[in-house]
């Protein structure tokens, strides 16, 4: 027997025995499977823009559903001789107020022209914003993807037929749609509200009511074609064949694998809807077409502080911030939503 | 000479200007976020003149980064980092980019495996053939037109003034990997990589595309790097085979010598999972067991060892040599050693 | 190829007559007509204007007249501004719009797509990094914070460019370049992503086995390839550049057709609404139309239907 010198390079007979089961498994490495969704949650805990993006979005929500209860001031409050404070500033009323010892909040964003509050004003306005862009898409998401279901699961004529109307609405131009609906809209609008039970109308405004009837009635398209598409290439799919031939129970499991596939591509595009929805209400809130006022859309905002921009910039500028991170932050995570639910789809 | 083949030709070991293509324990690994992907370990193979080659193995093998990196067409993030590659006498490790460039589509050139995608849709088949004609000749453009419709009847296609205006989605699988050939071929070059050149096409067209292979090699004298997963293919066609796993040559010989005397266990694994037509009926098919390894963190000791069904003790800690059972057969196992080794003990006692 | 442009044509102009016949209804469904807003004007004032502008006929007689009118290029009087016709006025005022929305499509291709190559070939360095957040902030922002806040820095902060008016070639400079930044990003984007999907196709590989130089590969085969989403993007596009000549055209006060239309809402000056809108939805499909077209001639990969 030869002697082993741990340090020789030289082969030991010990060495051509054959090799254990076990020796053999623990070089296989198997990396562990994980669900679809803990994985996709995973990816997007990594993202660290998309998780930014959503302390944003939740913050902003905070600023504009809960503040405003606490606040002490009302969007519409028009506060006698403090008419256009700068920013933390008081006026000659309520300096006096507060010499004589009473604790007056201070403006943070100081007062418009009518001597209201601006940084309540921009609250309002935010959440006005936020409940058109979120009304909007929801309202989208349901047309759209009934209909594109539908259009997906029948197939054949109905599918053309659907399609064919699809093509139709695409042409049309939204926003002179809009202008004109709203234009049309306003006097059957304004005598409905005069009707009990109908105040709200008033108040929400008849712009507000014709941005939702043109949403419902064209802006739903976009997400018919990518469900239609979906639909489209389940039914077909590979795994929905296999799962068949496996002898599949064909409507649990083959919803099971459709829901599942659907629901991640509806929740990217709902995401992203929503600030594309509020991107359209401010475009318009700023043209004029908006909510009635008093009440405040941080377009209309914009629109008014505009005239005051060489004097009180922060009128303007303001809104003009907030809405921008408001939609961007919606659309990193929408975009960090898609990157987690399919990284192939990474660019 | 430059600093760097200066400094190459100290330490580079000496190559046989016998052969065209000579890779001497080439090491290739692709630097990704997730690590380092060793593709390559230690991969040595050489072609002669004239000679067809076949390089065997399954997907992820390492075959055809072995071939794009002779042309130098090793993709982003992937390095040499070790070995030495010779062909047609340059020295591949120290050349420049543009001395590569005049060599691709020139004295090698390479065909893919899915001729759809491997020609560009916008282009007409013309152009696409023109192109590399004057890119590495001074004709006009007129006579690259004449050798272009002279390349494509060598190829075997027929009116070849029409398929010459035609684009590519215009021609079928079969036509389309023929111009590829067409393009390949245009410089007459020395060296021709096909890498699955028949894996995306049915198999009476592949049998027509490795004829003309066949074909062309005999009337240019040049030589053939085929690159495939199936045996088949190569039994046919090929003088020479290499059997790749996990980035490693595990045997290398004569076609027949592998064929009728395989060496490793991998490659008579494969040779075994053949269904045999003329076998009996319901036998049951020879898989070779296991799955392929992960590159990222690839094994100490040979890389087939668990899916190996002689796996001994040593074969997990320690890669195995070459053992040459003929001149020009060599393979990788440490069941060769063993029996020299036994041998060796006998001889002793 | 004919039978897909004839039946583009048709579908367009079947879109065209339904926006026409929609805006006419619309327009028609508010009560009392345009002028009873006017306080000025007594019973028989307006009377005698209704029947000038031939609103005592039945509707259906009016959305006849009117329709023919349309086809001829009549779109009638302005309601509102007296002495101008709507075709004069919408001919005043278009080529102030056209030259602006021009130019800022001009700019947007000439920045978004060298940009969005520049980012995909240096796929995750800081080049592509500070491009990617700019690109994304250009498509959050809406146009009129660009307008505003640019109006803001440049005009009354710095100084450096006129706030508002078209008298001079600096005059132009905010209004195009505020217009163009949402189609720049956009374009940058769909530049980048269509060139990172062309760099990783065989037919690259091919091109740079044949011998050719990475520039040569890039402008010859890459780019031809990567450019034709971009096409089918110019229809949106100028789609976009007319709806946001809106905010533009308001804020920087520029005697276009946007703002025209725009002030014509407030005014309810029906007549002059309802042309712009339809010669502008016409614009828009026509455009539409003809990119589609161009789209099929120079990719030969589709078919034509």
């Amino acid at each position: 027997m030869t002697k082993k010198n741990p340090l020789s390079l030289q082969l030991n007979v010990d060495d051509f025995l054959p090799a254990t089961e076990d020796e053999r498994q623990s070089l296989v490495q198997l990396r562990p499977s994980v669900s679809f969704w803990k994985d996709a949650m995973r990816r997007l805990r990594k993202n660290k823009v998309a998780m930014v993006s959503l302390v944003i979005i939740l913050v902003v929500m905070i600023f504009a559903f809960v503040i405003p209860s606490f606040y002490p001031y009302q969007y519409e409050q028009q506060i006698k001789g403090a008419v256009y404070l700068s920013p933390m500033t008081y006026s000659v009323d309520e300096q006096a107020k507060i010499d004589a010892g009473e604790h007056v909040f201070p403006h943070i964003l100081g007062t418009d022209n009518l001597g209201r509050d601006y940084a309540i004003r921009v609250m309002m306005g935010s959440r006005i914003s936020l409940l058109v862009g979120i009304i909007a898409s929801a309202i989208i998401l349901v047309i759209g993807s009934i209909y594109g279901s539908v259009a997906g699961y029948f197939g054949g004529l109905t599918d053309l037929i659907m399609m064919r109307i699809v093509d139709i609405i695409y042409t049309v131009p939204d926003i002179l749609l809009i202008v004109l609906l709203s234009f049309a809209l306003r006097a059957p609008m304004d005598a409905l509200s005069a009707k009990p039970g109908f105040q709200w109308i008033q108040t929400v405004g008849v712009n507000l009511i014709s941005i939702f009837i043109v949403f419902a009635l064209l802006y739903w398209v976009g997400m018919a074609r990518i469900v239609r598409s979906q639909v489209l290439t389940l039914k077909q799919s590979e795994y929905v064949t296999a799962a068949r031939a496996l002898g599949a129970n064909s409507s649990r499991i083959i919803k099971h694998h459709l829901l599942t596939n659907c629901i991640g591509t509806l929740i990217v595009t709902t995401t992203l809807q929503i600030p594309s929805s509020i991107f359209t209400e401010s475009f318009l809130s700023f043209l004029g077409m908006g909510v009635a006022i008093p009440m405040p859309s941080l377009g209309s905002l914009a629109s008014d502080g505009l005239n005051g921009i060489n004097s009180y910039p922060y009128l303007l500028l303001a809104p003009a911030l907030l809405i921008s991170l408001i939609i961007l932050s919606f659309n990193l995570f929408g975009d960090g939503l898609r990157d987690a639910f399919d990284p192939k789809m990474k660019s | 000479m430059n600093k760097n083949e200066t400094a190459a030709a100290e330490t580079q070991t000496a190559h046989n200007p016998e052969y065209l293509v000579e890779i001497q324990h080439e090491r290739l690994s692709f630097f990704t976020p997730a690590g380092e992907v060793k593709a390559l370990n230690d991969v040595s193979l050489y072609v002669r003149e004239g000679e067809v080659l076949g390089i065997v193995g399954e997907s992820g093998s390492g075959k055809s980064v072995t071939a794009y990196s002779i042309m130098g067409l090793t993709a982003y993030p992937g390095r040499l980092i070790g070995g030495d590659l010779w062909f047609n006498n340059h020295y591949i490790n120290t050349m420049t980019e543009k001395q590569m460039r005049k060599i691709r589509g020139n004295e090698v050139s390479i065909i893919f495996q899915d001729p759809m995608t491997s020609l560009n849709p916008v282009y007409t088949i013309g152009d696409q053939i023109r192109e590399v004609i004057l890119l590495h000749t001074n004709k006009t453009k007129q006579q690259a037109n004449d050798r272009a419709r002279e390349l494509l009847s060598l190829v075997g296609i027929n009116e070849p003034d029409k398929r010459l205006k035609q684009y590519p989605h215009e021609l079928s699988g079969g036509m389309r990997q023929r111009v590829m050939i067409a393009i390949a071929l245009a410089c007459e070059p020395k060296l021709l990589i096909a890498d699955e050149p028949t894996t995306a096409l049915d198999v009476t067209i592949q049998a027509q595309i490795l004829e003309l292979m066949m074909d062309l090699k005999k009337k240019l004298g040049m030589a053939i790097i085929l690159i495939t997963h199936d045996l088949g293919v190569v039994a046919g066609t090929c003088d020479r085979i290499a059997v790749m796993y996990a980035g490693k040559v595990v045997e290398s010989g004569p076609t027949d010598d592998i064929f009728y005397h395989p060496a490793h266990e991998y490659t008579k694994g494969l040779l075994q999972s053949i269904p045999n037509l003329n076998e009996q009926e319901h036998k049951r098919l020879i898989p070779i067991e296991g799955s392929p390894v992960d590159m990222l963190n690839p094994p100490a000791g040979c890389p087939f060892a668990p899916r190996c069904r002689s796996c001994m003790k040593i074969c997990l800690n320690r890669p195995p040599e070459y053992t040459h059972l003929t001149d020009a057969h060599f393979s990788a196992c440490w069941l060769l050693d063993k029996a020299k080794f036994e041998a060796q003990g006998e001889e002793k006692n | 190829m004919a039978k897909y442009i004839i039946k583009r044509v048709i579908l367009a102009a079947l879109t065209i007559f339904l926006v026409a016949t929609i805006t006419f209804f619309l327009m028609h469904t508010v009560p009392g007509g345009p002028f009873v807003a006017e306080k000025s004007i007594s019973a028989q004032a307006q009377a005698a204007l209704n029947e000038k502008f031939g609103m005592d006929k039945p509707i259906l007689i009016q959305y006849k007249n009117y329709m023919l009118g349309v086809l001829h290029g009549d779109f009638s009087l302005s309601l509102k501004q007296r002495g101008w016709s709507v075709a004069d006025i919408i001919r005043s005022r278009f080529p102030v719009s056209a030259r602006i929305g021009g130019l800022a499509v001009l700019l947007a291709l000439a920045l978004g797509i060298p940009l969005g190559s520049v980012a995909a070939l240096n796929r995750g360095k800081w080049a592509d990094n500070l491009i990617i957040v700019l690109a994304t902030c250009g498509i959050a922002f809406p146009s009129f914070v660009i307008c505003t806040v640019g109006m803001y820095i440049f005009g009354v902060h710095l100084g450096w460019l006129p706030t508002f008016g078209l008298t001079s070639p600096a005059h132009y400079v905010l209004p195009v370049f505020a217009l163009s930044f949402y189609p720049m990003a956009y374009i940058t984007r769909l530049m980048r992503s269509s060139m990172l999907d062309v760099i990783g196709q065989d037919y690259m590989r091919t091109a740079r086995a044949k011998g050719l130089s990475q520039t040569r590969c890039l402008f010859k085969h890459a780019l031809r390839n990567a450019i034709l989403p971009v096409v089918t993007y110019l229809g949106p596009m100028l789609a976009y550049t007319l709806t946001g000549s809106f905010i533009v055209e308001k804020i920087f006060v520029i005697p276009g057709l946007g703002g025209q239309f725009v002030s014509s809402i407030t005014n309810r000056d029906y007549t002059v609404i309802m042309g712009t809108t339809i010669f502008l939805a016409t614009l828009i499909i026509v455009m539409n139309v003809i990119v589609d077209i161009v789209y099929k001639i120079i990719d030969p990969r589709i078919q034509l239907k």
